[in-house]
């Protein structure tokens, strides 16, 4: 050493020489970089050392985004919103975040396989092999914890099903599971326990464990594979310059993934939304809607897909696949250290860790492969199969007759159900993830609204908002009787054939108009072809006086038309003609014409004959008629089959609320908010 | 650094022993006291009990088909999540069947006894289905074997008076075999 008073030493010399005094880190840092690597540095070594970056990278992007998230039932979608689609470089964090825990699962696998397969477990490293397997516990405990997170459909749905797994565990399981999920019901509590798990339990617990299992590997040594070819290196430069190239290969994977979807969008011309990149993010979780596509991660869906195994075992099934069998793995793989004394049994660790991981492997594909099967299946190979079963309304009576109770031909005909079945899940499984990606887009726009989200969250705009719930309560309600389709649709022949009421697609619209003034069409099942209403005025008024030329000219038909679409004034592209409209209106309150059973304009004809069309369509209208369409407005005494939604029986409550009503009016009008 | 010390002197045996006891003891009480603190405050969820478990109005029994093919409705109650309350929400659902000319009406829960997804009704197949792990249920409420579901739909109690459908509400431990209503 140089002497510490020698005036030719730079400023930084001088200092580094006063903390190397007093704290000794030099000689720290040479111990942690001058390690011997027996038989040189190798690829076969950079496993750890990702998983390290990994986990590094997890910690800084995690605090980041703690700094701008917020845990409750009402503000986790929300700030979970704000970060990926409004604060700068949201999405970057988020998807780091996200597609890096992703690649830690798998560099964990590869470590454990690193390990195995050099036999590292073996004396005097069984500690730290537990150690591992411990960490590799509280990883995947993190990844489970922060798929519940973001409070979307998604996470909500799948981790309901994996906590109420919890609930199997013998004797305490309810109160365990009751404790998990802090309280009776999921809510607030649920978010920021799995939160306090995810970001401060866990990885207290992984950092502590983490830095003995490394101050445990150092005082091992590397354990080397052999034979050793090489002659020994330090661990600086050689192994850690390994390292480096591997942590960025890492990194270019993570990147690639986020960023491919930008690379793609460029290529097609697209504009590129940076909200879109990364992890996504789900429609808002709403326990009154259930999600039928609720699936686990990739890298649990294995465990998912076990359970399915145990089908038909009940209750203890489930209890083997869910808890006794993952725990005996484990078990065993704490064990190995013991077996790996024997050459055989390390044979046995080896074998048993590949098929653990290959078994894994296989599950996940039998659950992509029953999920996706309906793309590659040929459903139409079934249609004597439905047709059965639609025949016999499914009774397995009926069936067997219908198969001249031919056991043989019972069987094989069982057998094709369940290929069917399996089809039909998968199909079913298609429109889910069509409907959530659909769910979501609309709440991410109406997130993005002006107004901003109202302090009830998000859930209480997708709750007004007339597109996301005017579907949902026509299919309720509705739908039963009347189609929605639209006219131009593929299945639109189909849908509208079996409907037993008019096709409300566009009603109020010009063109809604139009079908309903046309011979043609207002016989037809799109109109009033499969009510009563086929048989009354309305109908032969169309068909035959206004098939009279001179009569109803072309023109006038056009112009009552326009002029009904222009009192509905629902959302449509159309431009109307005032004079156009002027001339319409005209002829609809004509006495002789139309205003011969409506009331319109200004004529006297009373109400009771026929509907009103004054404001004909209007939302106010629309809202009168679900309500009530035994109303005298409406149809008073020619009403076919469609029920008073709005009106309570004595002592009840109406089948529809005026909110639900006003919702779908709205939809059915169109009215609804539209971005950009 | 200061010059090393000599080894002090070794404490007579008693004295020692009394040392280490009062030091393992203290030690215990300093940090124990916030463990336990900790973890009565964690445990807290078990005294919670679910805000349902009542008899809650549904629909009028006009509403509930009578030709035995269940119809879903949604379940409507106050509900509070720990500090928030919401009025009027939907908290759940319920399928009702009723057979023709009956005026009894049969009440299921939508959620699935196996692992508590949401119930399915497949009208072309007159069935019921589950999403999640592919259970079966017959219109009433039977299991279709194989099943992941170790159990039956759960029935819930119902009664109709004046025409006025009410359910007890109830919520199920999944995955056994027996039906038990959570507290
Ligand atoms: S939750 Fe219904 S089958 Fe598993």
């Amino acid at each position: 050493m140089s002497d510490a008073s020698s005036p030719r030493r730079g400023l930084v010399t001088r200092l580094a020489d006063f903390f190397d005094d007093r704290t000794g880190y030099r000689a720290l840092v040479h111990e942690a970089l001058y390690e011997r690597v027996p038989g040189g540095a190798r690829w076969r070594y950079v496993w750890g050392s990702t998983l390290v970056f990994a986990f590094m990278t997890q910690v800084i992007t995690g605090l980041v985004l703690w700094s701008s998230y917020s845990a409750s039932a009402q503000t986790a979608w929300e700030s979970v919103y704000y970060i990926q689609h409004e604060m700068t470089g949201g999405w970057l964090v988020r998807g780091l975040h996200h597609v890096m825990a992703q690649a830690m699962v798998v560099l964990l696998a590869l470590h454990l396989m690193q390990v195995v397969i050099d036999g590292a477990y073996r004396a005097p490293r069984e500690v730290n092999f537990w150690l591992g397997l411990i960490l590799m516990k509280l990883v995947l405990g993190m990844a489970l914890t922060g798929y519940l997170l973001p409070w979307d459909q998604k996470g909500y749905w799948a981790t309901r099903v994996a906590t109420n797994l919890a609930g199997l565990v013998p004797l305490v399981g309810p109160s365990l599971q009751q404790l998990v999920v802090g309280g009776p019901d999921y809510g607030h509590h649920t978010l920021t326990r799995f939160f306090a798990l995810h970001a401060g339990f866990l990885p207290g617990t992984l950092i502590a464990f983490l830095a003995i299992h490394l101050a445990l590997f150092r005082k091992h040594g590397l354990c080397a594979k052999q034979p050793q070819t090489k002659p020994d290196s330090m661990f600086w430069p050689d192994q850690v310059l390994k390292d480096v190239v591997a942590m960025l290969a890492v990194l270019a994977v993570v990147m690639g993934v986020i960023l491919l979807p930008a690379v793609r969008a460029m290529l097609e011309g697209r504009p590129v939304v940076p909200g879109e990149l990364g992890a996504e993010l789900g429609a808002p979780a709403d326990p009154s809607q259930p999600y039928a596509a609720a699936r686990p991660e990739w890298y649990f869906l294995f465990l998912f897909q076990f359970l399915k195994v145990f089908e038909g075992w009940g209750a203890d099934g489930e209890f083997l696949g869910a808890i006794v069998v993952p725990g005996a793995v484990l078990g065993m793989m704490f064990l190995m250290p013991f077996l790996g004394r024997w050459k055989l049994g390390h044979r046995f660790n080896v074998l048993f860790t590949l098929a653990i991981l290959v078994g894994a492997g296989l599950l996940t594909a039998m659950a992509l492969r029953e999920d996706y099967a309906a793309a590659w299946s040929d459903k139409e190979a079934f249609a004597d199969v439905e047709q059965l079963i639609e025949e016999t309304e499914n009774d397995p009576e009926k069936i067997a007759a219908a198969l001249g109770n031919d056991t043989a031909r019972i069987a094989e005909f069982r057998e094709r159900v369940h290929q069917l079945d399996a089809i039909r899940r998968s199909e079913a499984f298609f429109a889910a993830v069509e409907q959530a990606e659909v769910d979501a887009h609309r709440a991410i726009e109406l997130a993005g609204r002006p107004e901003r989200i109202p302090p009830g969250g998000a859930l209480e705009l997708i709750r007004t908002d007339p597109l996301s719930q005017g579907p949902l309560l026509f299919a309720q309600h509705c739908g039963s009787c009347h189609a929605h389709v639209d006219p131009a649709a593929p299945e639109a022949a189909e849908a509208v054939a079996v409907s037993s009421a008019a096709n409300l697609y566009g009603f109020g619209s010009a063109a809604w108009a139009r079908g309903l003034l046309d011979p043609n069409q207002v016989v037809s099942p799109a109109y009033f072809g499969n009510t009563a209403h086929a048989e009354g005025d309305m109908v032969s008024y169309v068909t035959d006086d206004m098939t009279d030329a001179d009569t109803w000219t072309a023109e006038q038909i056009e112009a009552v038309a326009v002029a009904l679409a222009a009192d509905a004034a629902v959302f449509s592209d159309e431009p109307l003609d005032a004079a156009v409209v002027e001339q319409g209106r005209a002829l609809m309150a004509d006495e002789d014409r139309c205003g011969s059973c409506h009331h319109a304009g200004e004529n006297e004809t009373d109400l009771g004959a026929a509907p009103d069309l004054v404001g004909w369509g209007s939302r106010e209208w629309l809202i009168g008629i679900i309500s009530d369409p035994n109303h005298e407005r409406f149809y008073p005494d020619t009403n076919d089959r469609m029920p008073s939604f709005g009106v309570a029986e004595e002592g009840g409550v109406a089948p529809l609320s005026s909110e639900q009503i006003a919702l779908l009016a709205n939809w059915l009008r169109g009215e609804w908010y539209r971005g950009e | 650094m200061a010059e090393t010390s000599p080894v002090p002197p070794a404490a007579d045996a008693r004295r020692s022993f009394l040392a280490k006891l009062m030091a393992v003891v203290g030690g215990g009480i300093a940090s124990l006291t916030p463990v336990a603190a900790g973890v009565w405050m964690t445990l807290d969820p078990l005294r919670r009990k679910s805000s349902a478990a009542a008899f809650l109005p549904i629909t009028d029994i006009a509403s509930v088909p009578d030709d035995g093919v269940p119809r879903q409705f949604p379940v409507i109650a106050d509900r509070t999540d720990a500090w928030t309350g919401f009025a009027a929400e939907p908290i759940g659902a319920v399928y009702l069947r009723r057979e023709a000319d009956s005026d009894t009406v049969e009440a299921f829960s939508a959620t699935c006894p196996h692992a508590g997804c949401f119930i399915e009704l497949d009208k072309r197949d007159r069935c019921f289905r589950c999403p999640c792990h592919n259970s079966s249920f017959t219109l009433d409420g039977g299991i279709v074997s194989p099943s992941p579901s170790p159990r039956t739909m759960d029935t819930l109690e119902c009664e109709v008076h004046d025409g006025r459908v009410r359910v007890k509400w109830e919520n199920f431990y999944s995955g056994i075999a027996e039906k038990v209503a959570r507290p």
